[in-house]
């Protein structure tokens, strides 16, 4: 059976993993290589290493970065952050990824979305979107750019479409709205996405209980989870995680 | 030496760097004569089954018939597995190597009257794992495995473990020397190392 994946996620500043509150307020959480090696070894079914300042600071991924956490990592790896072009997304392939996850140069180009697809296969392609609705309805939420600095008027589910139809392989959608408040995914926004589009969604902003993933695998018919804070500060781990959502009756990777 | 065959399809530096790391000595080539003198060979492969027609055009695809014929051992991934049926639906006019029969179809849209999402990505479970298979050597049924793709292979007499996901398609094929899986062993973690290593071992 298909299971639901637990993805642990990486957020990256000048070569550190960091983690904010609704994209502000950093903390110091440890080496990218070091932690993606833990998560995996945790029971992590993939990584996703985030550049999160790539974009708004107009430099390329931290190639070195991401090679030293490739290294020995047996599961899928995902690499966001300042990826411009197909060069970059090729570079960042070469260095170790598996998938890259492209988000304000999606928006500005998406003729990239099939150019990377193009190169690579749709499967490396994750189209990244950052969704705020603040006090308005799901259906209603906006499409945020540059590290969730910038609005765009686009609406998520017309842009999750879009993104599809150009080729993405994986739609990842994060809520700012709950980000980093440990109180829960959106699942409502997550069901609505998950139900415009074809491809497989990984919900990510909020993550705090295993009950958050239980609600975002069932009323929010999310194919995958992404979170990072709960995992870096060691109040669980992947497999823990999972072992309360089996016994909750969701399908995951056990043993892993 | 192990050959890996770059066909320009995807990256090639996950499948090269888990060989390594389980100690084989690789040798990334586009050369038919490398193919055709290797003892073992690597068809890696993500992506587009239309990229395999630059296999016939580089006279790869000869130099893998005689390679496999003189009994090298072969292991296809993916789009290398696929690409050891009869063809795909996905590239209508590109023949694969036809060693095992039937050709590879489209996940269907809909299943047991429910929409079926496509392509079938994440970890999904080995089951029927046929006891006698090289490749699977110490691999149980309910093995989990790293599977992306919208394209699948039929179950055939050589199918060697399946997957189910809209029914149940060859995740494993494998008869004698040429051996071929659908997930992506290289990002399979234990599961997908073992089987990595048992063709390194052969």
């Amino acid at each position: 059976m298909l299971t639901k994946r637990v993805i642990a996620c990486l957020d990256v500043r000048d070569g550190r993993v960091v983690k904010g509150v609704q994209f502000v307020d950093i903390v110091d959480a440890g080496d990218p290589a070091e932690l993606a090696h833990r998560h995996a070894a945790a029971g992590a079914d993939e990584i996703v290493l985030l550049d999160i300042t790539a974009t708004h600071e107009g430099r390329g991924t931290l190639l070195d970065t991401v090679k030293r956490a490739a290294a020995r990592l047996f599961v899928p790896f995902t690499v966001g952050g300042g990826i411009r072009s197909a060069e970059d997304a090729a570079a960042v392939f070469d260095a170790g990824a598996d998938k890259v996850s492209i988000n304000s140069s999606a928006i500005a180009r998406p003729e990239l979305i099939g150019e990377i697809g193009g190169s690579f296969g749709a499967q490396a392609v994750i189209v990244a979107i950052d969704a705020r609705r603040g006090d308005r309805g799901a259906e209603d939420a906006e499409v945020f750019v540059s590290g969730g600095r910038k609005a765009t008027g686009l609406r998520v589910v017309d842009w999750a479409r879009e993104a599809e139809e150009r080729g993405a392989g994986e739609i990842l959608l994060t809520s700012m709205d709950t980000d980093g408040m440990r109180s829960g995914f959106d699942c409502e926004l997550t069901a609505m996405v998950s139900s415009a589009v074809q491809i497989p969604v990984i919900a990510s902003g909020g993550a705090g209980t295993a009950g958050h993933f239980v609600d975002v695998f069932g009323r929010g018919k999310a194919d995958a989870a992404l979170a990072a804070s709960i995992f870096h500060f060691g109040v669980t781990d992947s497999r823990e995680l999972k072992a309360e959502l089996q016994r909750a009756g969701v399908a995951v990777r056990l043993p892993c | 030496m192990i050959a890996v065959i770059d066909y320009k399809a995807g990256n090639l530096t996950s499948v090269v760097k888990a060989l390594n790391f389980l100690g084989a000595q690789t040798l990334v080539t586009q050369d038919p004569e490398v193919v055709r003198v290797a003892p073992k060979v690597v068809l890696p492969g993500v992506g587009h089954f239309q990229a395999t027609s630059l296999l016939g055009e580089l006279g790869l695809t000869e130099a893998v018939r005689k390679s496999v014929a003189k009994g090298a051992w072969f292991l296809g991934i993916c789009v290398g597995l696929q690409w050891l049926f009869e063809g795909s639906t996905e590239a209508p006019g590109v023949a694969g190597l036809g060693h095992f029969a039937g050709r590879c179809e489209r996940f269907p849209a809909l299943f047991g009257g429910a929409e079926l999402k496509s392509p079938h990505v994440g970890w999904n479970s080995l089951e029927g794992v046929r006891a006698d298979s090289r490749l699977l050597r110490g691999v149980k049924d309910g093995g989990f495995v790293y599977y992306t793709h919208s394209w699948r292979a039929p179950v055939v007499e050589a199918t060697a473990a399946v997957t189910e996901y809209g029914g149940a398609f060859t995740a494993v094929v494998e008869r004698e020397n040429v051996m071929g899986v659908q997930f992506h062993p290289e990002k399979s973690s234990a599961v997908g190392l073992q089987v990595l290593r048992n063709f390194v071992e052969l």
